[in-house]
């Protein structure tokens, strides 16, 4: 059986080059970057040199701007936490898009109970920001405005020149998660006029156990982790050198081969999204459609009458890997806040399916999944008592109504005795 | 370390009643009918019953859900038959999660909902019965 991974915006395999850069350091070059002799000087000279690969990916202005991390997720909580933290005396109101990841939205969330407000800045039903709003959500206690590049879950690009220039004009930093974007988009963050972002390398075939906060030197942050002069004094701790070296590698080739990367997973991105449109009825596409204004690697969908989870594991068993934001995957059985936020009715979004595309992905994969997609979908919608009212009349469809019968989620409500969420 | 074709997300009892449902579909001519929602995650199940003499002689099926829901409806249809509408009334969702093997504890109130829809579905069947009494004392006169 055909193996196909399709959630390279959960985490992606690392890259030979990094391994094979990264494996001295775990036996021969083993000293500790802070010691003054040759074992901690040739540590800390790879370390420089994976600062200066991970710099030129975002074009930052010196290798000085990057912070190496644990991982995303901390390089993220330093941006928000460590920023307010040093800046707090200028006010203490953030602005920051509906759609972030959970780990800006709980890092903004955090400082709410620090004594701070925030103002969520709405998406349209692709999950755009309007810069418009982005400037009527600044206050003059506004210190940071945070808008992610791209979505994590619909791959929406946001328009982050647009609200740098209003950032810009206001004297406030912008601050841009990265992580879903890095490696699949171009990011210079000068001429995007970016002053804090956020990265993570093994979602572009880097290692694990890393993260990368870039942060201009207009944009102080003050460190959380205490008792060390590491990262010039805003992460204490001992390095993690093979992982920031395989970081710097993978940086280094995602800048050279971004644009045949780009090229190759958008010709598979449209394949795919064609040829499910295609061969699926009732099915959606969430999010800006493959072109300009989306990720060129994720595709997110609805399949109306059906559940996410169901498909996610029918889609392992045909070896398929895919993600779902359904309620039924996430441990607090809510639908993900991004399909939320994006008006998606409640049936459809029960119905997610997330598929993040790769560099070796092929055309054959795509084949294969379209063929398989159907089976796994025509199988549970088999299983479905929605299915079966729709075909009977009862209820309608969302995506393509016929105008016979109640919707979905009223029926849903009705069966629950309570209105979906 | 293990190949990762041998991971599933539940046990092989969960994935095998998952990926070959028993009792799935319905009945043409069913005695009671269940449809429950979860209020929690949205999920939507139905079981259709026939009942003759006061016990389930068959069951079967349908549901809107994730792999635990399937599961546990396809448990519970197979647990149910051959039982008195008054043991049905009993049932409890501890008995799908046991024969099971165990379900993870976020994808307990699917086993609930399981054993929401037999008790509707008999609900059901009471009240057909009861809304047929003409039909009944004819069959008792002749």
């Amino acid at each position: 059986m055909r193996s196909v991974y399709l959630d390279h915006q959960a985490s992606t395999p690392l890259l030979p080059e990094a391994l094979e850069a990264m494996t001295p350091y775990f036996t021969q070059a083993f000293g500790n970057a802070s010691s003054l002799h040759r074992y901690g000087l040739q540590v800390r000279d790879g370390i420089a040199t994976a600062r200066a690969q991970v710099a030129a990916l975002i074009n930052a202005e010196s290798p000085d701007d990057i912070i190496f991390t644990g991982n995303g997720a901390e390089a993220v909580n330093l941006a928000i936490k460590g920023f307010a933290d040093a800046n707090h005396r200028k006010g203490k109101h953030i602005v920051l898009s509906a759609t972030e990841h959970p780990t800006v939205l709980g890092s903004v969330e955090y400082l709410e109970r620090q004594g701070f407000t925030h103002t969520k800045v709405p998406v349209d039903k692709e999950g755009i920001i309007d810069p418009a709003a982005v400037r009527e959500a600044i206050t003059p206690e506004t210190i940071l405005v945070a808008v992610h590049i791209a979505n994590h879950d619909i791959g929406a690009i946001q328009p982050i020149k647009e609200i740098s220039a209003i950032t810009r004009e206001k004297g406030i930093p912008l601050f841009c998660d990265a992580v879903a974007s890095a490696g699949w988009y171009p990011i210079d963050v000068q001429a995007l006029g970016i002053q804090l972002l956020t990265l993570s390398p093994h979602r572009f075939y880097g290692p694990k156990g890393v993260g990368v906060l870039y942060r201009s030197r207009r944009a102080r942050v003050t460190s959380h982790i205490h008792g060390g002069v590491q990262e010039g004094g805003r992460r204490a701790g001992t390095e993690n050198v093979p992982a920031i070296i395989g970081a710097g590698v993978a940086a280094e080739i995602a800048l050279r081969d971004l644009n045949e990367r780009i090229a190759h997973v958008s010709r598979l991105q449209h394949k795919l999204h064609d040829g499910m449109v295609a061969s699926i009825p009732y099915i959606k596409l969430n999010g800006p459609k493959p072109g300009p204004l989306r990720l060129c690697n994720t595709l997110n969908w609805s399949t109306e009458f059906i559940e996410g989870e169901g498909q996610l594991l029918l889609c392992d068993s045909n070896g398929i890997a895919v993600a779902s934001g359904s309620s039924c995957v996430s441990k607090s059985l809510k639908v993900s806040h991004v399909l939320e936020a994006i008006g998606l009715d409640h049936a459809l979004a029960q119905g997610n399916i997330i598929m993040s595309l790769g560099k070796d992905n092929t055309e054959e994969d795509i084949d294969y999944v379209i063929e398989r997609f159907l089976k796994v979908v025509n199988t549970l919608r088999r299983m479905s008592p929605m299915w079966q009212e729709f075909e009977d009349g009862q209820i309608d469809s969302v995506i393509n109504p016929r105008g016979i019968g109640k919707s979905f989620t009223q029926h849903a409500a009705d069966v629950s005795g309570r209105p979906a969420h | 370390m293990k190949d990762a074709k041998e991971y599933t997300l539940y046990n092989e009892t969960v994935m095998d009643h998952f990926m070959n449902p028993r009792n799935m579909g319905d009945f043409q001519d069913a005695d009671g009918i269940g449809e429950v929602g979860a209020a929690a995650c949205g999920d939507i199940m139905k079981i259709s019953l026939k009942i003759k003499d006061g016990v389930v002689t068959d069951a079967r099926f349908k549901t809107f859900g994730c792999g635990s829901a399937i599961a546990s409806s396809s448990m519970a249809t197979e647990l149910i038959k051959g039982r008195t509408l008054e043991e049905v009334k009993n049932f409890s969702n501890e008995e799908v999660v046991e024969a099971l093997g165990g379900l993870p504890p976020v994808k307990i109130h699917c086993s609930v909902l399981a054993e929401e829809a037999l008790k509707a579905a008999i609900e059901d069947y009471e009240a057909r019965e009861v809304s047929k009494p003409a039909e009944k004392s004819e069959a008792l006169s002749a």
